[in-house]
């Protein structure tokens, strides 16, 4: 089977969904001649012509609002925001639009359709090539929220996304695109090609929306990840000793609860991991759906780990990505704990 | 002014002033449309559809109108529309300034939290309508409900809205009017103003990108034109030379902004387009033939594959903004008895009984037929309840449509309110 990095799996689903179905278009911002900033659509227009992998000028409210129609009209538009740090021109038609086609129309009109956006950092981005917005999409009703670790993933998620019937967030972690990055910044980078995840098929496949995938089996301590924070949870892991189970939870809405829950009370702890800031963040969902409903099995505070509540710094990179370091010590600290 | 050595920059002391525009009258004035110049009916010309759009950039400052003050539809534009086609298009307007009379009356006996009029803009949606086929996709406002109308939407139906009761089409989701019908070419009403009008370009897109011959159009009033949505659509409009028709409604006001706020220092609302190299024309709100003569061109224009057009309808907005407003707040009391475009409905009447196809007996009659029939409707969907009253959408509703399929959060959260 083909090794392919995160981008070129990205483009192989976007591929295999616009060679399947005729409804399927692509665009944004680079998105046509060039094949895009980070070169996921690369040879896509050249394949399948102007009319459906084209450039859009830079307006993120105008690329969303637009495919929001097209969806309206029995498209399936896959667009791209360049960043994520730069959908907040769109977020109105997101939140106000793409949501709630069904819900206020009664299912008259509906909106399928994808919006990929590079998320994350750990690429000297500063701060705005560097955020983490997923807990502004997971907060909306009516939105389905990816995160994709790995290229394997990232294809079969993304055909899944293209072909579901909802308004998909599909954020892709940059700093993943060309290799699987722990947050050991200071030893030399791996390419996807020596990693069993990025052999990817060719042709077709899904990954099922709302489950998630436990990456290492532990007992000690569950740790819920997504995105470039799952090898960071793996390398804590193998830092410390500490036998955590890494939970890839994939798909941030719909959640898989169930697998949550069952990790959880085996293992009787729990960290919760991410990039973005603290307050508000999607672990605060997670915290308390795990306090809710795996109360009587916690030995110890459900913790989290994720982003200083600031933006995003640039020299300061690694003092505010959340690598193996703060979280071998959290893990450390939770198996002390009482 | 000064200047301190000869060859700089001359030093300006003089303390800048701050601008913001001002209605030319407020309550206890008198009311003051000397700004809006009003050419003569039939004196715009008619260019080809296929006319290059910087050959027409005067369309965009002037008004075209067809009807005149004796009631004859003069010039260039007069419409090819029968006596009969003319008489319905009376009959559309008359029958939605009755259904807002009964709903706005529905919300003062609390029958329904909400009501927003169409009064004195009649004209612009149900004159729209009839130059649309079957297929074609409007992206409206709250206040386009003449394209329903026109377009034979059941009056029960929107009725059922208006009460969110067990028939609502909406299933109680949504405010009063923010109606929705695919099959009527109507797309579904957003709070969020602005939002469609970007959306119908898309629409218009994707019918382009699957060789379709079906068009959209996009509405927007005066006021939300200064939203970011608007630039979009014209922008995206424009670069693809989507099958749209772009609509501005130019009502004078929104709530209590009049339209100088929005427009700013730029001639027209029309002339907005000419920037992007959109045809702009513009067009008496008031005059049902002036109405659909353009919206026929522009429809045709995008049809024939030839691009989008923007289209301003100058207008008045007779009513209250709404059920919850109170335009004596911030306008002369009596101000729309001297808008000069007058009343859309009167002015084709008027012609009607010019033409020999109507009289004051006829339209008393159907006046009563009219109030008959909305009567009726009000009364069947009344049956189905009213928002405090009677039959209503059931709780169920409330996590249905979130998505395709109820997720698994959806549904204890279902489990837990019992239904
Ligand atoms: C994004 C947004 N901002 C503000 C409002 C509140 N609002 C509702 S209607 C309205 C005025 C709109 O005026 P205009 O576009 O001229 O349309 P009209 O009501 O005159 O038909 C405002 C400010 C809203 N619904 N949506």
């Amino acid at each position: 089977m083909p090794r392919m990095t995160m981008i070129e799996a990205i483009r192989s689903a976007m591929d295999v969904a616009m060679g399947r179905d005729d409804d399927v278009v692509v665009f944004g911002e680079d998105v046509g001649f060039f094949g895009g900033v980070f070169r996921c659509t690369h040879g896509l227009q050249q394949k399948y012509g102007v009319s459906r992998c084209f450039d859009a000028p830079i307006s993120e409210s105008g690329i969303v609002g637009t495919a929001i129609g097209m969806a309206a009209y029995g498209l399936k538009p896959c667009v791209e925001i360049q960043f994520a740090d730069y959908m907040y021109p769109a977020y109105d038609q997101i939140v106000s639009e793409a949501a709630r086609l069904r819900y206020r129309s009664a299912g008259d009109f509906t909106c399928p359709m994808v919006i990929r956006m590079p998320t994350g950092g750990g690429i000297f981005g500063g701060q705005t090539h560097s955020q983490s917005p997923e807990a502004l999409f997971t907060h909306v009703s009516g939105l389905k929220t990816i995160v994709p670790s790995n290229p394997y993933d990232a294809k079969g998620l993304l055909i899944a996304a293209i072909e579901d019937p909802d308004p998909v967030i599909f954020l892709e972690p940059k700093r993943l695109y060309n290799g699987p990055f722990d947050g050991h910044y200071d030893r030399p980078v791996t390419a996807w090609s020596k990693h069993e995840l990025a052999e990817v098929p060719d042709g077709h496949y899904t990954v099922p929306l709302g489950k998630a995938v436990t990456r290492r089996e532990g007992s000690a301590v569950t740790i819920l990840a997504y995105g470039t924070m799952v090898h960071v949870a793996l390398a804590a892991a193998e830092d410390t000793g500490i036998d955590a189970e890494v939970i890839d939870l994939r798909t941030l809405v719909p959640l898989d609860l169930e697998a949550i829950v069952a990790s959880v009370e085996k293992t009787g702890r729990c960290i919760v991991l991410h990039e973005a800031t603290l307050t508000s963040g999607f672990g605060g969902e997670l915290a308390a759906l795990v306090q809710e409903h795996c109360f009587y099995h916690l030995e110890a505070p459900v913790m989290r780990v994720t982003g200083w509540d600031t933006p995003y710094p640039h020299a300061q990179e690694w003092d505010y990505f959340p690598g193996p370091a703060r979280l071998g010590q959290a893990l450390r600290d939770i198996m002390e704990a009482r | 002014m000064s200047s301190d050595k000869a060859g700089s920059a001359p030093v300006v002391t003089q303390p800048l002033q701050f601008h913001v525009p001002r209605p030319a009258s407020r309550p206890g004035e008198k009311p003051d449309f000397s700004d809006v110049v009003i050419p003569k009916a039939g004196s715009v010309a008619r260019p080809p559809v296929d006319v290059d759009p910087k050959d027409i950039r005067d369309l965009a400052y002037s008004i075209i109108r067809v009807l005149n003050r004796e009631g004859e539809a003069v010039g260039p534009w007069a419409p090819d529309l029968s006596h009969d086609d003319l008489i319905r298009g009376l009959r559309h307007m008359m029958t939605l300034r009755t259904f807002d009379g009964r709903m706005q009356m529905a919300q003062r006996q609390g029958k329904t939290s909400f009501y927003m009029q169409h009064t004195g803009e009649e004209a612009v949606s149900c004159a729209f309508r009839i130059a649309l086929q079957p297929g074609d996709m409007n992206f409206p406002t709250y206040r386009q409900a003449g394209l329903l109308i026109a377009h034979d939407y059941p009056l029960v139906d929107m009725m059922c809205q208006i009460y969110s009761n067990e028939r609502d089409p909406m299933k109680g989701r949504q405010l009063p009017v923010m109606y929705s019908s695919k099959e009527h070419g109507f797309f579904s009403i957003s709070g969020n103003l602005a939002t469609q009008y970007v959306q119908a370009v898309g629409w218009a897109m994707a019918s382009a990108i699957k060789n379709d011959t079906r068009i959209a159009a996009a509405w927007i009033g005066d006021g939300s034109t200064a939203e970011s949505d608007f630039h979009a659509a014209l922008v995206f409009a424009s670069t693809y030379k989507a099958p749209v028709v772009l609509n501005v409604v130019n009502n004078q006001w929104a709530i209590s902004t009049f339209q100088g706020i929005a427009r700013g220092g730029s001639g027209t609302f029309a002339a907005r387009g000419l920037g992007f190299g959109i045809p702009a024309l513009r067009v008496d709100g008031n005059d049902y033939l002036a109405v659909y003569a353009v919206a026929q061109w522009a429809v045709e224009r995008a049809r024939r594959n030839l691009g989008p057009t923007l289209v301003e309808y100058v207008t008045y907005r007779a009513g209250a903004h709404s059920t919850s407003d109170d335009p004596s707040a911030y306008r002369p009391k009596h101000e729309s008895d001297d808008w000069p475009l007058g009343d859309p409905l009167i002015r084709l009447k008027q012609h009607l009984i010019a033409v020999g196809a109507w009289s004051e007996e006829r339209h008393k009659q159907a006046e009563a037929e009219i109030l008959a029939t909305v009567i009726a409707a009000q009364k069947e969907a009344e049956s189905f309840g009213t928002l405090h009253s009677g039959g209503k959408p059931s709780a169920r509703d409330i996590f249905e449509d979130v998505y395709a399929e109820l997720p698994p959060h959806l549904r204890r959260q279902r489990q837990q309110i019992g239904v």
